[in-house]
């Protein structure tokens, strides 16, 4: 327990010293304004668009996009798993195909992705999905494999039918597969949207920051970078406290 | 005797298998691609025919060469950088337990981080060209091969250790004969995805802003209206990541299927 506190104070320490570090070469000068802004200037402007309310359109853009993409990216990963799982032939030719798909940057199609459907966000949409929708369908299959025979064995001694045996044995023992899916499946589509918003896009946050990039607005940039990082650091936390505490009842289960 | 026969027959039988799959993939990507191509138009996205030959025609002159390099140079530096000091951090923090267990959250913290929004800062900091699309890949790529070599570190056998440690062996030569043959298959794993994440970074700074290689070849054919060249790019950009990455997964199955072939040989 002591050590698990001192870890947890050298963590807060290190990040914080960090931080700090960065925060006096700013004011000493040694870092140029015109490269870094000081952090806690970062968080005073980032307050100041917060509360003007300039980048509210382009949150919820934003969000409305990463939701969109990740719901259609659980549904369809989990569909697709389900059925190439039902299908050994057809999983043992795309196996390959699998192996190797995260090592093509998928982010080269999202010209393509403009191209064919418009300036607009069905493409980021896609990109995100492009990105998310594999993993969910290989944690769904990876789930699916690893459900011990005794239990569909203890289904069909009870006669479950096909309904009470995915609700009562498949779904609980191939949780924590579908949520580690779930967790690279928001991570990816995040990267996605953002990443499309930021090379080609006419809004979003994405996009802000590109454009405050252009017009050499260090301040807005800055500010809108703390916000994503922050969003997403904190999301990535509370799902990782959330699945500790799902183990945690599996195992006093 | 049935059994010798099935067991002589299986190998023999699964490379065409696989042959044969692959054809049949081949043919639903290229029948997609097409479809594609009916469905949104030559504006949009060129045909594959009409690709191949565009890239048959381009790849002779030294204009995509020029490009190629590019981003091959910048690509092979970025993964030089990362495979370094990934693999020395690693091995340090997979050793070294309390700074490992400091260092894991934040480490996991900064690799689903979208790295995308970082982008201006790298080129405020490093300027537009070949240093910030260096830079860029390597911070893609680096969190990956030190959280991999760190916990095949953390799960090398403590017997290894305790007889490295029996035959006062220091630091450095621990490091060097025990621990880096132990981890060496997750190690490749580490660097394949690596690999894949450095190219990811190297193409996305290109794509963002840069006046060379193949990421601004395919953003430059939207802008263009050069369909061709942006569908023949993207077609090159995934050979190349294909190919580099069967070659590493060959390795990878070659060291994994033999554990303990490394601290064998070494």
């Amino acid at each position: 327990m002591t050590r698990n506190r001192a870890i947890v104070l050298a963590r807060i320490g290190v990040v914080a010293g960090a931080v700090v570090l960065v925060e006096v070469l700013c004011r000493l000068g040694v870092i140029n304004p015109l490269t870094l802004v000081a952090p806690s200037r970062m968080v005073f402007d980032l307050a100041g668009i917060l509360a003007s309310g300039d980048i509210n359109r382009d949150i919820a853009y934003t969000a409305t996009t990463i939701a969109t993409a990740l719901v259609l990216s659980v549904v369809l990963g989990i569909v697709l798993g389900v059925a190439v799982h039902a299908l050994p032939r057809v999983r043992r030719a795309l196996d390959p195909l699998l192996a190797s798909y995260y090592s093509v940057p998928s982010f080269i199609f999202y010209p393509l992705f403009v191209a064919i459907f418009g300036l607009n966000t069905f493409p980021l949409i896609v990109l995100g999905m492009a990105f998310a929708v594999p993993a969910m369908m290989m944690s769904t299959m990876a789930g699916l494999d690893r459900i011990p025979r005794v239990l569909l064995k203890t289904a069909r001694v009870h006669r479950l039918n096909r309904w009470e045996t995915a609700t009562r044995i498949v779904l609980p023992s191939a949780t924590p597969y579908l949520f580690t899916g779930l967790k690279l499946a928001i991570a990816y589509a995040f990267i996605g949207v953002i990443a499309g918003e930021f090379i080609m896009a006419s809004a979003g946050l994405g996009h802000s920051i590109a454009f405050a990039y252009e017009g050499f607005d260090n301040h807005t940039m800055y500010a809108l970078m703390l916000f994503v990082l922050v969003v997403v650091t904190v999301m990535n936390m509370s799902l990782h406290a959330w699945e500790g505490r799902l183990m945690r009842r599996r195992i006093r289960a | 005797m049935s059994a010798a026969l099935s067991a002589d027959v299986r190998p023999a039988r699964k490379p065409r298998e696989g042959a044969f799959d692959g054809v049949i993939i081949l043919v639903v990507v290229l029948a997609l691609w097409q479809g594609v191509h009916l469905y949104a138009g030559e504006s949009a996205i060129a045909s594959p025919l009409a690709t191949l030959t565009f890239l048959a025609e381009f790849l002779r002159t030294p204009v995509f060469w020029g490009h190629f390099g590019a981003t091959m140079a910048a690509f092979g530096y970025a993964v030089a950088i990362s495979s370094v000091l990934g693999v020395v951090l690693g091995l340090v923090l997979g050793v070294r337990r309390f700074a490992g267990d400091v260092a894991e959250p934040i480490l996991a913290g900064l690799y689903s981080i979208p790295k995308v929004t970082l982008y201006p800062m790298i080129l405020l900091i490093f300027g537009l060209g070949m240093s910030a699309k260096v830079a860029f890949g390597v911070i893609h790529g680096v969190v990956p091969i030190v959280l991999f070599t760190m916990n095949a570190v953390k799960n090398v056998s403590p017997v290894l250790l305790r007889t490295a440690r029996a035959m006062r062996l220091s630091q450095p030569e621990t490091i060097r004969t025990v621990l880096a043959p132990a981890v060496l298959p997750e190690m490749i794993t580490g660097l394949r995805v690596g690999f894949s994440l450095t190219l990811l970074g190297v193409l996305i700074g290109e794509m963002f802003a840069s006046q060379r290689g193949l990421g601004f070849l395919i953003v430059n054919g939207i802008n263009l209206h050069n369909v061709r060249m942006t569908t023949g790019m993207i077609v090159a950009v995934i050979a190349f990541a294909l190919i580099a990455n069967g070659l590493l997964l060959s390795l990878d199955r070659r060291f994994g299927r033999t554990p303990g072939g490394g601290s064998r040989a070494a």
